[in-house]
């Protein structure tokens, strides 16, 4: 092996100020920025994302798109395949199925955000009282929280539905009533995570009132976890609804539901599987659309457990 | 550990007693009595039917009656079914429900562990793909559009299984495989989760290096350790199998105890609603207490004094 001789006219410093040095080349990416082009990546959530679009808008359009409405009955044509005229066919009274299924559509998604918003409104109060001022008021509002969870969650749903009025907001009203809990335990887990930051220390030394605290500098903060456990809220509430509808503890009639028409298509599949079909595969559809957005958030919020 | 057995035992009790409460007061203001039906009774003889319920007492002597009866487990007769008792109907129903919650319980287990393990072991390769697939749609797929899909393709199309009632094992499948499915899913995504989790591990590297096999080191090393997640799901497992129970034994005509609770909510036979609630409920709480001691056991690490919801 030779050894190289290496001349200092080998090489020539560069020529760069000191300013020039502490320039940042890379755009700087925020919080939210880096979980979007994490999310972006993602093909099926961002197909999960279009899909609920989708569905979100045939929804409302959908019992637009053809001249039959959900409730008239119309004997003479019942139980028809699906045709030009009806494209979904007509169930045994004669309703046209997709505007059924549009109107169910809208019932479903409905149900799905509203119990999910208001799991949310509950939840996120209820936790980050409960996480923030700890001690004895923790221990308290957690045990109510534990004794709720201990019951069954459809074992309860299905009680209250037996003592109220049927009807779409007792349906929502009986599922917000254990479905917070989750959401709450969340919360609380987060306050307790970040409630010793310096942030909030330094918030407080500036005279920051508790609720601004909590509103201002926490939730924010735990904006993710929050998100992705409403984006998985969403899928079993639409559940929930269709069981219970199924059950007959649902919507009342002629309001249509995937639940009921998934029950009346079930009586039927028989002679017509078409009419357990429709119903069957947006509901699947549709959860799998959520199931699939909440794992997605999940990824991109929390790059730890990404594989 | 005794100690915290009291306590938990306890807290169970306390849930119990908010159960039945709960469930007294809903009963109490629901609407219709129990004999309001379409053919409206004489007045004297619903009279007469009201004093030999109790119903006439004021309403704190039903409420503490019906506490002792629940502690002495008797829940009183069926308002529906003339000359049952409803600890008749529970004792009646209940060996059907067992049968097929094992069942469906063992096949969850299995089947989601094996999902899991292939799905991690081939990680980001075809078996994964396919693993997650079907974990996706079980999770996705109501227990009930896929009890009909069933029906429709095995009993119905094909003739290979029996399409509904509860007579021997063959009938058994399809219910089991409905009723297991979502749980089995869940089953299926944590144990693939845990399983990278533990694969990546300094101890599973110590063991390739000191020249274990293949075998010893996924079996010993890895799925001993990665199936805790799994054990500490039994509970909402058994959640999940007790109340999918309603329907799939509704849809495949099972006289098990899911179908006379949905009996009962039809008929408004409101002891059977309570009985079946507080029996639920007792097998729910015993069965999570059981779930957490067998973590315990399982790993040494856990000690049950460990504050709970601290995770």
């Amino acid at each position: 092996m030779s050894q190289q001789t290496i001349k200092e006219s080998d090489f020539t410093p560069i020529q760069y100020t000191e300013a020039e040095t502490e320039k940042i080349v890379g755009e700087s990416t925020s919080y939210w920025k880096d979980a979007w082009r994490r999310f972006k990546k993602n093909k099926l959530a961002i197909g999960g994302v279009i899909i609920i679009i989708l569905l979100a808008v045939m929804s409302l359009a959908g019992p637009y798109m053809t001249e039959y409405n959900y409730y008239e009955n119309d004997l003479i044509n019942a139980n028809q395949s699906p045709s030009a005229e009806h494209w979904f066919g007509t169930d045994n009274l004669g309703r046209d199925m997709f505007a059924r299924t549009w109107e169910g559509a809208k019932i479903s998604l409905f149900i799905g955000l509203t119990a999910a918003i208001i799991d949310l409104i509950i939840g996120v109060i209820w936790g980050s009282v409960s996480g923030y001022i700890g001690g004895r008021v923790d221990e308290i509002m957690m045990r109510i929280a534990d004794i709720l969870s201990a019951l069954p969650y459809l074992l309860v749903v299905i009680l209250l539905m037996v003592v109220m009025p049927q009807g779409l907001w007792t349906l929502i009203l009986a599922m917000t009533i254990t479905g917070w809990i989750n959401m709450a335990r969340i919360v609380r887990g987060e306050v307790m995570r970040l409630k010793n930051e310096e942030y909030v220390l330094a918030a407080k030394s500036l005279g920051a009132s508790t609720t601004r605290i909590i509103a201002r500098h926490l939730v924010p903060n735990m904006l993710g976890p929050i998100l992705v456990t409403l984006t998985l809220t969403v899928p079993s509430a639409i559940f929930t609804e269709a069981f219970l509808s199924f059950l007959g503890l649902g919507v009342p009639a002629p309001l249509a539901s995937w639940g009921t028409m998934t029950s009346d298509g079930l009586a039927s599949l028989r002679y017509y599987p078409y009419q357990l079909f429709f119903p069957a595969f947006f509901i699947s559809l549709t959860m799998l659309a959520f199931n699939v957005v909440g794992d997605g958030l999940r990824d991109a919020f929390d790059p730890k457990d990404k594989r | 550990m005794l100690r915290y057995l009291l306590k938990r035992i306890g807290y169970i009790l306390l849930s119990l007693y908010f159960i039945v409460t709960i469930t007294f007061i809903l009963m109490k203001v629901a609407p219709g009595g129990p004999f309001a039906s379409e053919r409206r009774l004489p007045p004297k003889l619903e009279e007469q039917m009201n004093a030999a319920y109790g119903l006439n007492d004021p309403i704190h002597v039903q409420y503490f009656d019906y506490l002792l009866r629940v502690v002495k487990w008797d829940f009183g007769p069926s308002f529906k079914y003339v000359g049952q008792s409803v600890n008749d109907i529970i004792n009646r129903s209940f060996p059907y429900s067992a049968i097929l919650g094992l069942e469906s319980i063992l096949l969850a287990l299995s089947v989601g562990i094996f999902l899991g393990v292939v799905a991690a072991l081939y990680h980001n390769r075809f078996p994964d793909y396919t693993a997650m697939v079907i974990a996706v749609l079980g999770i996705s797929v109501p227990s009930f559009v896929l009890a009909a899909v069933l029906q429709y393709v095995f009993a119905f199309k094909l003739q290979l299984l029996p399409i509904a009632k509860f007579d021997s094992f063959a009938h058994s499948i399809l219910p089991a495989v409905a009723l297991a499915a979502t749980p089995l899913a869940f089953i299926a995504r944590l144990m693939r989760s845990s399983m990278l989790e533990v694969l990546n591990s300094d101890y599973i590297k110590t063991a390739k290096a000191k020249g274990l096999s293949q075998r010893v080191t996924i079996y010993r090393h890895g799925i001993r350790n990665a199936i805790l997640p799994v054990i500490s799901y039994m509970g909402p497992l058994v959640v999940a199998i007790l109340t999918g129970s309603f329907i799939i034994e509704t849809i495949f005509a099972i006289p098990g105890i899911g179908r006379e609770f949905v009996t009962s909510v039809t008929n408004r036979d409101y002891t059977v609603i309570m009985g079946t609630t507080v029996f639920y409920s007792v097998l729910f709480l015993f069965s999570i207490l059981i779930v957490d001691i067998i973590y315990s056991l399982v790993d040494p690490r856990i000690k049950l004094t460990e504050k709970e919801g601290d995770r």
